[in-house]
């Protein structure tokens, strides 16, 4: 038994219950003990260790609902331990890790094994998504029941979409028995395959493969009929187009079990940013044109996209250091997914607690967390915040193992101060 | 054997359990009843189909019920020739139409056909003269195999109606699931599928069965379980994602069994993949196993349907 302790004097914002207003948080034994206005100087219970946070806002912690972690296997990138500092110092208390590591997650033995790992050496909770196919291969579906035993919260397959319909068709069947999330790249991999931008002028331009905008909505649009089919949760994890926008847009007025995702480079970034051919600026979709950014920030204005989470995907110098075709995809992205999101705040497209609804309540709903918002009893998973701060970017100062960020240099307004884990401090600025 | 001389069968050929009535289900199993404990006796030969013709078509591997075909034949004086695919003519590309108009000609009795295909006993009927006994098609029916569990559960239970039949695996793919949800509709009782969701068809319930998808809940008080087969084809993440999956949701061991009857019969069609549908406890314990009953039980009923199918006025 420890003795409680309490954040106090705060600007309180929980997404869940749509609370915005000044009150304080009780905490012992890493639990919300209480929360609210009355969370206060002089209320508290006799021995209370007091934090008083100035008027700053103090909300959940984010849950991340996508990020590859990188270890066991490709360590040079990532560890849980470096993408945990990461996490920290940008506010996410809760990572979900994709099963693309080496091995992959496909066996409920690797589900244990990097648990318990975790808990030993990262800062910041992990749930992991077990693979959708064996081996990621996209040919057979992986064991969803042992590992739903083993405690995987969604099945996918990461980065790989299905090209085979069948295989998606069995697999939603299949994922509805154990009730488990499919998370989906939603892009036609025929359509896609060879392609490193989005098609348009200034592919053409630059003379690279592209991949037509509708691939997404193609793949989209079969599965929303699969999911009608069989009844199974769908999630797509990273849209970036108007057309599968508009898709989900249909599904969700239908009533169909589909959420929808969006990564802070789709809302904030459009392919101009591929000019000079910035290998930091390969993502996978690609950065699209900025008809179809305006209408991801449309789709989170109007609830079209459920979740905000950071696509964090790790990679080496090495493999960015190439021709624009031959680099890999992929940005790292827990520690800017809030200030970045922010600016959606900062131009009033979407109001705070909406905004911090899609990287907390949303995605652990998703996953089914107990995680992501102010609940007596609920583990303390909280962040402080300040939302004008001015602060650049700086990739080299980002602690994640690798560097490739796509925002090296940007501005940024708004910044994490102290971020805590079961009430204990694992980050402040 | 006699005082069921005079009894009509009223169909001219068996090609599935859905066109029979509870009348002629319960013709046939008394009939075969009196035929399985007749095989029982040192003296098992009879004549009843002296100088008949029977043609046992098999257009897909089968060993256990062409042997049971071809028994209840010989132990009823049949002549009984066997014809398999690796020794006819449809390797040379013969059609199935012609194939039946060929053998047509040499005035068979009865036809015993088994097919890959959903339906081709019921096209070979209309093209032939003689009676067609469907060994099993596709996934459509096994009507033989229907009857012989329909047999074996009378003889141990006493009675079909009102017992609840669980019937776990892959149903989709089923013939015997097809015909064993026909029959024991038919004869009044309760009738259950359990299996992944890739294995049993949503609108199963249409076909007048209850759908579950957990052992637990689908095996819940079972006066049968009724086990099937799983293609092997079908066990490496095509519709099931591995063997040690399938068998900790849906192979039945004792854990699962708790949750049927405590006198509940275990069945099972084979042959047995043990370790994947069944473990060997469970199927070797002749207490709760019915498995060898229901092989003996085949050749009973097939002569039975031999018999009837085959009585003059036909």
């Amino acid at each position: 038994m420890t003795a409680p302790f309490a954040l106090t004097n705060a600007h309180l914002l929980d997404p869940a219950t749509r609370t915005e207003g000044s009150g304080g948080v009780l905490i012992k034994d890493g639990k919300i003990l209480d929360w609210g206005p009355e969370i206060k100087e002089g209320t508290l219970p006799d021995g209370t260790e007091v934090q008083d946070c100035n008027g700053l806002n103090l909300s959940p912690g984010l849950v991340d609902a996508h990020a590859y972690l990188c270890e066991p296997g490709k360590e040079h990138r990532e560890t849980m331990a470096t993408a945990g500092a990461a996490a920290a110092a940008g506010g996410v208390t809760t990572i979900n890790a994709m099963a693309a590591t080496e091995p992959v997650i496909d066996d409920p033995a690797l589900v244990e094994l990097v648990s318990r790992r975790a808990k030993t050496t990262c800062p910041v909770n992990i749930c992991i998504t077990g693979a959708l196919t064996k081996g990621l291969e996209g040919s057979e579906m992986a064991e969803f029941g042992l590992l739903a035993d083993a405690g995987v919260v969604a099945v996918s397959d990461g980065q790989f979409a299905i090209g085979n319909i069948n295989l998606m068709r069995r697999a939603l069947a299949y994922s509805k028995m154990f009730n488990l999330p499919v998370i989906v790249h939603a892009e036609e991999p025929n359509l896609a395959a060879g392609g490193v931008m989005t098609g348009g002028q200034m592919a053409t331009l630059m003379g690279l493969k592209s991949i037509p905008t509708c691939a997404e909505a193609i793949l989209v649009e079969r599965d929303i009929r699969l999911v009608e089919m069989t009844g199974a949760r769908w999630h797509a994890a990273h849209l970036s187009t108007a057309d599968a926008l508009n898709s989900i847009r249909r599904a969700k007025a239908q009533g169909l079990s589909v959420t929808a995702g969006t990564a802070p480079h789709y809302h904030a970034l459009n392919d101009l940013e591929v000019g000079e051919y910035r290998t930091f600026a390969r993502v996978s979709p690609p950065l699209r044109q900025e008809e179809d950014r305006l209408a991801v920030i449309e789709a989170l204005k109007d609830g079209t996209i459920d979740i905000i989470s950071s696509q964090h995907l790790p990679q080496s110098a090495d493999s960015k250091r190439l021709p624009f075709a031959q680099a890999k995809p992929g940005v790292i992205g827990l520690e800017t997914m809030l200030p970045v999101s922010l600016r959606l705040f900062h131009n009033k497209d979407i109001g705070l607690l909406d905004l911090l609804h899609t990287m907390t309540v949303a995605p652990a709903k998703l996953l089914g967390l107990d995680a992501g918002q102010l609940k007596k009893g609920a583990a303390a998973d909280l962040i402080l915040f300040d939302t004008e701060i001015p602060w650049q970017v700086d990739g080299d100062s980002l602690k994640s193992k690798s560097k490739n960020t796509a925002f090296d240099g940007h501005l940024l307004q708004g910044r994490v101060k102290e971020t805590f884990v079961g009430g204990a401090s694992v980050f402040k600025l | 054997m006699t005082s069921l001389d005079t009894n009509r069968f009223a169909h001219r050929h068996l090609l599935d359990i859905a066109r029979l009535g509870a009348g002629d289900i319960n013709q046939l199993l008394d009939l075969a009843e009196s035929y399985a404990n007749l095989s029982r006796t040192p003296d098992k030969k009879q004549s009843i189909l002296r100088g008949k013709t029977q043609i046992n078509l098999f257009f897909e591997n089968s060993t256990r019920t062409r042997t049971s075909f071809e028994l209840a034949g010989k132990r009823l004086g049949a002549d009984v020739i066997n014809m398999s695919v690796g020794s006819s003519s449809v390797k040379k590309g013969e059609t199935l139409i012609d194939t039946a108009m060929t053998l047509n000609a040499m005035h068979p009795d009865v036809l015993v056909i088994r097919h890959s295909d959903s339906g081709a006993p019921h096209l070979l009927s209309q093209k032939v003269d003689c009676a067609v006994i469907n060994g099993g098609d596709g996934s459509h029916e096994h009507p033989t195999q229907a009857l012989l569990d329909a047999l074996t559960i009378r003889r141990r239970k006493g009675r079909l109606e009102g017992l609840t039949v669980a019937i776990c695996g892959d149903i989709q793919h089923s013939r015997v699931a097809r015909s064993n949800i026909a029959l024991l509709n038919i004869m009044g009782a309760r009738v259950r599928v359990v299996g992944p969701t890739t294995l049993v068809p949503s609108n199963a319930n249409k076909l007048g069965a209850e759908v579950f998808y957990t052992m637990a809940e689908g095996l819940k008080d079972a006066d049968i379980v009724m086990m099937l087969r799983l293609q092997t084809e079908r066990m490496q993440g095509s519709f099931v994602p591995s063997i040690r999956e399938y068998f900790k949701f849906f192979g039945l061991d004792k854990e699962k069994l708790k949750h049927a009857k405590p006198d509940a019969l275990i069945m099972h069609p084979g042959p047995m993949n043990r370790g994947v549908e069944i473990d060997s406890e469970i199927a070797d314990d002749l207490n709760i196993s019915a498995i060898s009953e229901q092989v003996e039980m085949g050749v009973a009923v097939r002569m039975a349907c031999l018999d009837l199918l085959t009585r003059e006025g036909k």
